[in-house]
């Protein structure tokens, strides 16, 4: 056990996976709802959450960290309602200027007070998934990278979530005034499900960076939207096309000797374009070939 | 436990002196409403009347600024098992992934409560809802495969599993074709005849009379309320419409019940 915990290899695909996992199982629920780019703003706001923890408690990581990070990403889009509730300023426009605002001002407290940490402006955005094994903790007697750990825990929890309200998030998505009128809460399951995607971000933070960490929010899920009319298999196509996109991604760069969170991240777009051109139902060639049969016939 | 004070229960829908404001504007003022059990109601007005507000705010979508409403004497939020609500269809996505039968489910939801999956049991009663609307050789279809006629049977199924006392109708008849607006107004008569009271938002004057029992007048104050023979006059009509109201029968003063309003699209 400890030697498969050991092997840089498994830890940086494992990492991966789980990422991907993580990410696709909130992903689906925010591409359906037409947020996903909230996943954005979120994942860039956080960095001030971050910051602002770091400053008052010195904790880099650990369930400070993480409480932090959630609340600002709830604080992201609850300002970002805020501000487009007053119908001045168009939701687009106020998640624009919600999200800059807080990035820039974790960007430069990073600047003025966190110069000589760990967490600066590159690893924030990027991450590196090639280092994660070399930074462990001791759990159960084994030795364990702390990325598996916090992205096991994230990736539990977003199951737990996603099985425990699947109804409540399927209904608040295809139909929220009907979610109200029953009173499944989808404003509630809306903030849970940014609040969890704060968390993951922050959790998949070291391992990939806030902004790839996106692509595997979105791309996935947008990827299955396309091969299926399920919500279950949608949910479940993501997950796979996430995880093949991480063990895809791995020896490429490796043989390309590039970023590894940028390759895998790149494979999310190959699997988007595949399915675009390919899928039964949706794909470009499919519609092609069915208006030719048409045609013909 | 104190024994809960009904407030009218002998009314399907009583409203007090409610006022709905956005952004300072009122949508609403001031109106009174009152709905008997067991009718089958239209709501209509202009466009800008407040109409589907009333609905949403009944429906505690939507806040109101000042007035107190109750059905069948409970106030809203103890009433959401009571009501079934069928929104606009372009107020969701068509293109969702899920099928028919699965939309139908959903008005399940509320009684199934928290955490709980829907089973056999949800299933067996969305296909039979299904089957009263004509569609249940759609079941497993996926939704966006639906033409506009089809997707109001399948958001009628959908209520009619709620097993609510009191419907409210979003423009039901909006888009729809002949075969389908007959189908959903007999549907909608025979749920009134098992007791039940519907309420409908109606854009069509000239069907009125022939589809419903009830009317509420609306422009932002309520105009006239009360039985069709009572309230749909020409002269309730005008203060609603105001020049916006074309008589098709020349020869009528627009007083008498044959006059034929139409609402001329401008």
């Amino acid at each position: 056990m400890q030697a498969f915990l050991n092997d840089p290899m498994a830890m940086i695909l494992l990492t991966g996976a789980l990422v991907a996992t993580s990410g696709a199982l909130l992903g689906t629920f925010l591409v359906l709802q037409r947020q996903s780019m909230l996943s954005d703003a979120i994942s860039h706001s956080i960095v001030f959450g971050i910051v602002v923890v770091w400053l008052l408690t010195h904790a880099q990581s650990g369930p400070l960290q993480i409480a932090g990070a959630a609340l600002t990403g709830v604080l992201t889009v609850f300002l970002t309602e805020m501000v487009a509730r007053t119908r001045r300023v168009k939701r687009d426009a106020a998640i624009g200027l919600v999200f800059p605002a807080l990035f820039a001002a974790g960007v430069l407290l990073l600047n003025l007070y966190a110069r000589d940490i760990h967490i600066d402006s590159h690893t924030v955005l990027l991450g590196e998934i090639g280092f994660v094994w070399l930074d462990t903790m001791p759990l159960a007697g084994l030795e364990i990278p702390q990325a598996v750990v916090w992205m096991t825990v994230a990736t539990l929890v977003n199951l737990g979530f996603v099985l425990a309200c699947y109804k409540e998030l399927k209904l608040a998505s295809f139909d929220w005034q009907l979610a109200a009128a029953l009173g499944l809460a989808p404003t509630l399951m809306f903030y849970l499900l940014l609040g969890l995607t704060s968390v993951t971000a922050v959790a998949a933070f070291d391992a990939v960076g806030a902004v790839l960490f996106i692509a595997f929010v979105i791309v996935p899920p947008a990827t299955a939207y396309l091969l299926t009319d399920r919500l279950s298999l949608m949910l479940l196509l993501a997950v796979l096309v996430g995880v093949a996109s991480t063990l895809c991604g791995y020896p490429l760069a490796v043989r390309l000797d590039v970023s590894i969170g940028g390759t895998m991240a790149s494979m999310t777009g190959v699997f988007l374009v595949l399915a675009f051109v390919l899928s039964p139902r949706y794909g470009v060639l499919g519609h092609w070939l069915n208006r030719r049969v048409k045609y013909s016939g | 436990m104190k024994r809960e004070k009904r407030h009218e229960p002998d009314l399907a829908l009583h409203i007090e002196d409610l006022t709905v404001a956005y952004e300072g504007k009122p949508v609403l003022w001031d109106i009174d409403v009152n709905i008997p059990p067991g009718v089958m109601a239209a709501v209509i007005g202009p466009n800008g009347a407040g109409k589907s507000t009333l609905i949403k705010t009944v429906l505690g979508l939507v806040k109101p600024t000042a007035g107190h409403i109750c059905i069948h004497g409970y106030p809203p939020r103890q009433a959401l098992k009571r009501v079934a609500y069928v929104p606009q269809r372009s107020s969701v996505d068509w293109d969702f992934p899920t099928t028919v039968v699965d939309v139908v489910m959903m008005g399940r939801y509320g009684h199934l409560g928290w955490f709980r999956w829907p089973g056999r049991r949800e299933r067996r009663r969305a296909m039979d809802a299904l089957s009263a609307v004509g569609m249940e050789a759609f079941a497993k279809r996926q939704i966006n495969q639906l033409s506009g006629g089809q997707q109001q049977r399948v958001f009628l199924a959908r209520a009619m599993v709620q097993d609510a006392d009191v419907l409210f109708l979003d423009e039901p008849m909006a888009g729809v074709d002949a075969t389908t607006e007959k189908a959903v107004v007999a549907l909608l008569q025979e749920l009134r005849d098992q007791g039940k009271t519907i309420i409908v938002v109606h854009h069509d004057l000239q069907t009125v009379r022939d589809y419903f029992d009830w009317l509420v007048i609306l422009n932002v104050r309520v105009v006239a309320q009360g039985p069709i023979p009572e309230v749909y006059t020409g002269e309730n009509l005008r203060k609603a419409y105001g020049g916006r109201i074309a008589l098709l029968d020349p020869d009528s003063s627009g007083e008498t019940p044959d006059a034929v309003p139409r609402e001329v699209v401008n």
